[in-house]
């Protein structure tokens, strides 16, 4: 009787998520309210973290509140300091949730809602939670150590370096395709322009506040840069009406490309107090501040979804990006349902300050869980904006054309009718010139953001505050990630060159700084320049990359886990990894293969370079190239491109093969070999 | 009531300046005059600038243990 009544209600959460999860995936023809897939994901999550997470923590990893954690073993006040859950929850929250959750959803709409959402839902619970909760123990058993040092230690030298590699492969696309976010979403804009650039003096101004006038006052300065944040989206809205104003920033996309690159790289180099330190603050309590608004907002305003919960682009004609769902929803959707980036995370920071091993479930798992509902509420973002004007900013002008009139055509061809006028009513409502081919995700989901938020304030007059508002939200954490990300990947960097020549190494000499920074910079700054000249806009063929890597990472984070577990002599409960693994490598080796040797040019990157040559070969210019040196600058952009895939091919089975010849030899040990530290007990009086 | 009240508030300042990596600074005063009582303590401030420098520098100071 006890039993049944403990679990009755979790039944009865179950039964809620199954018949929410049917009414979306089922409804046909007919729209349906956005709460029904916030309702689903979250009885889903709920029982997945009452069951799945818990038995992860007893039988699998068999956590153990005894055991001291590094926190309480180093002890300093600093860097290891036993930290309360729930304030860590937010640390660890605030650490892992950036723009791949909202871009990836995004994107993914062009299926419909329904692919993309079941992934984001299933993907969490089974791959993406388990890795940053895995992770985290596995960090957590020894001293906090990072992922490429326990791939190193658990896997061997060579793997390690290998993953190393590949880590800071990820982070040069990852920054890339962050700016080219960036670049799409204010390309044109002069509001959008102004409002970022005004962040700049903004942070220095916090900065200097904080340094000199009244140190350490973070709460206060963050309240003082939020009202000037604010004051700035106002001032934006005025500058780009004013004539003179308004061409002072307007820029298109290459220029704006340009300033990216001299910032990251001026930026990078500042004194950390300058710049990047207060606009983290902003960026971080903005970006926690605007979740937990659009959370309310949608259960407040409960709207309709708008886009179909299947559209015919899953034959992967789809004009955002091109591919079949399978493998490439996988790929795309990338951080809501699973994130390797996260696995540097849950091996960074966070084990260094977690109190006790019990509370790694509540902070890995849960995290990850939290994460995934901001994925889903930018899947019900972009769904409720009407779909002809979903697809009008997410297609490239070699599809719809530069005229709305050409644009609501082709569009309404397709099936979403929609007529020019509410593409210029559209536009004009969120107070920008036009909003066609605005690829990237951030400008989409702000006009879904923008349509929730004024109905909750503001109504229709407030449409182009919220817009401009989603925008600098999204462009100030972005920024915040070019900056703190170049000067990691320098660091990183500065390491791996140092193995060969030693003196790049020190980062107290300004030649070596400058000379990493440089090369970082410039890594970045290429692929983000070869994005911005694309032929198909850029997202088409960085995106994936970006979202192949990602996986790719995660499933390296779950093999080694896997190895962890076999090396403990708990092969038998090693599905829990192999599972998620084996699916992410199905998918990311697939989507990577066809993102090389794809015939259609519109997926393989040689089949593009080699179209582009064939024309070359004939003397012929193909658009939107307008030249031969331009031609041939698109040759070996896909080259390149077909080469680091080709590169995170190889890193991710080098590392499969590393990991099936460590657990045939530990599980022909008669012994736990793990490298885990030995036990020992949290002092009385600490637990 | 207000007790509690003025608890979480301090509880939610914590919360978030740990988001920006900014342990508290009583916690770390406390631990270093009961474990290290020979050695010296930092000031808030110079507390505050060497968790700035942390988070985001590259020189990071190894723990005390």
């Amino acid at each position: 009787m006890n039993i049944v009544s403990k679990h009755l209600i979790w039944w009865f959460l179950t039964a809620i998520g199954v018949f929410s999860l049917g009414t979306v995936a089922l409804s046909r023809g007919e729209t349906i309210n956005a709460l029904w897939i916030v309702v689903a994901a979250v009885s889903i999550y709920l029982v997945a973290y009452r069951y799945y997470s818990l038995y992860i923590a007893d039988k699998v990893m068999q956590l153990d509140p005894t055991r001291a954690t590094p926190a309480v073993r180093h002890n300093d006040g600093l860097d290891y300091v036993p930290t309360n859950k729930y304030i860590l929850f937010g640390h660890h929250f605030a650490a892992i949730a950036g723009a791949g959750p909202l871009v990836g959803p995004v994107l993914a709409a062009q299926m419909g809602y329904l692919p993309g959402t079941l992934w984001i839902i299933i993907g969490v619970v089974l791959a993406g939670a388990v890795q940053d909760f895995m992770v985290l123990f596995v960090s957590t058993r020894r001293d906090g150590r990072s992922l490429g040092d326990l791939v190193k230690s658990e896997l061997g030298l060579v793997p390690g370096i290998i993953a190393l590699f590949g880590t800071f492969l990820i982070m040069v696309i990852i920054l890339a395709v962050l700016a080219l976010i960036v670049v799409k979403a204010l390309a044109a804009s002069p509001w959008g322009t102004f409002t970022v650039a005004a962040t700049i003096p903004i942070a220095m101004f916090m900065g200097v506040y904080n340094r000199f006038i009244r140190p350490g006052r973070v709460g206060e300065i963050s309240i003082i840069g939020f009202v000037l944040l604010i004051a700035s989206i106002i001032v934006g809205g005025q500058v780009a009406q004013d004539p003179t104003l308004a061409p002072m920033f307007t820029f298109d996309a290459k220029q704006l490309t340009w300033m990216l690159i001299v910032y990251g790289f001026v930026a990078s180099v500042l004194p950390v107090w300058l710049l990047l330190a207060p606009r983290d603050y902003l960026s971080t309590f903005l970006k926690i501040g605007t979740i937990l608004g659009l959370a309310l907002s949608i259960v407040f305003v409960a709207p309709n979804l708008r886009m179909p919960a299947v559209t015919q682009f899953i034959d992967g004609t789809g004009p955002a990006w091109s591919g079949s769902l399978f493998p490439f929803i996988f790929i795309t959707i990338a951080c809501g349902a699973v994130s390797g980036f996260h696995a540097l995370i849950s091996s960074g920071t966070t084990p260094k300050l977690l109190d006790n091993e019990k509370n790694a479930r509540m902070i890995g798992y849960g995290g990850m869980l939290m994460e995934s509902f901001v994925a889903v509420m930018a899947m019900v973002a972009a769904s409720v904006i009407d779909p002809g004007i979903y697809f009008a900013m997410n297609s490239p002008p070699a599809i719809i054309g530069n005229t709305v009139v050409n644009a609501a055509q082709v569009i309404s061809q397709w099936g979403f009718v929609i007529t020019p006028e509410v593409l210029i009513q559209t536009a004009k409502d969120v107070g920008e010139t036009s909003i066609l081919s605005r690829a990237g995700g951030a400008p989409t989901l702000a006009v879904g953001m923008a349509q929730i938020f004024s109905q909750v304030i503001g109504g229709q007059a407030m449409m182009a505050f919220w817009y401009h508002f989603a925008i600098l939200f999204e462009a100030l954490f972005i920024l915040t990630a070019c900056d703190a990300g170049t000067r990691a990947g320098r660091f990183m960097l500065q390491d791996l060159l140092g193995t060969f020549v030693p003196s790049l190494r020190s980062t107290r000499s300004w030649p070596a700084n400058l000379i990493a920074t440089g090369l970082c910079v410039a890594a970045w700054g290429y692929i983000l320049y070869q994005g911005v000249v694309d032929p198909l806009g850029g997202i088409n063929s960085l995106w994936p990359l970006f979202g192949i890597s990602n996986q790719m990472l995660a499933g390296v984070a779950l093999m080694l886990c896997t190895v962890v577990l076999f090396k403990m002599k708990r092969q038998q409960y090693a599905w829990v990894t192999i599972l998620p693994t084996t699916w992410l490598l199905i998918c990311t080796l697939t989507a990577g293969w066809e993102k090389v040797f794809h015939a259609n040019p519109k997926i393989g990157f040689l089949a593009l370079a080699n179209k582009f040559q064939a024309a070359l070969d004939k003397g012929e210019i193909l658009a939107p190239a307008k030249s031969i040196e331009q031609m041939k600058q698109i040759v070996f952009n896909n080259n390149l491109d077909a080469v680091l895939a080709m590169f995170f091919i190889f890193v991710v089975v080098s590392i499969l093969f590393y990991t099936i010849v460590a657990c045939l030899k530990a599980s022909r040990e008669g012994k736990p070999t793990s490298s885990e530290l030995p036990y020992e007990a949290i002092p009385a009086g600490k637990a | 009531m207000f007790n509690d009240l003025s608890k979480f508030g301090k509880y939610l300042g914590q919360a978030a300046k740990m988001m920006v990596g900014l342990p508290d600074y009583e916690t770390y005063a406390a631990h270093r005059r009961t474990t290290h009582p020979e050695l010296p303590v930092m000031t808030e401030i110079e507390f505050f600038r060497e968790r700035q420098e942390a988070r985001y520098g590259a020189g990071r100071s190894g723990g005390c243990c």
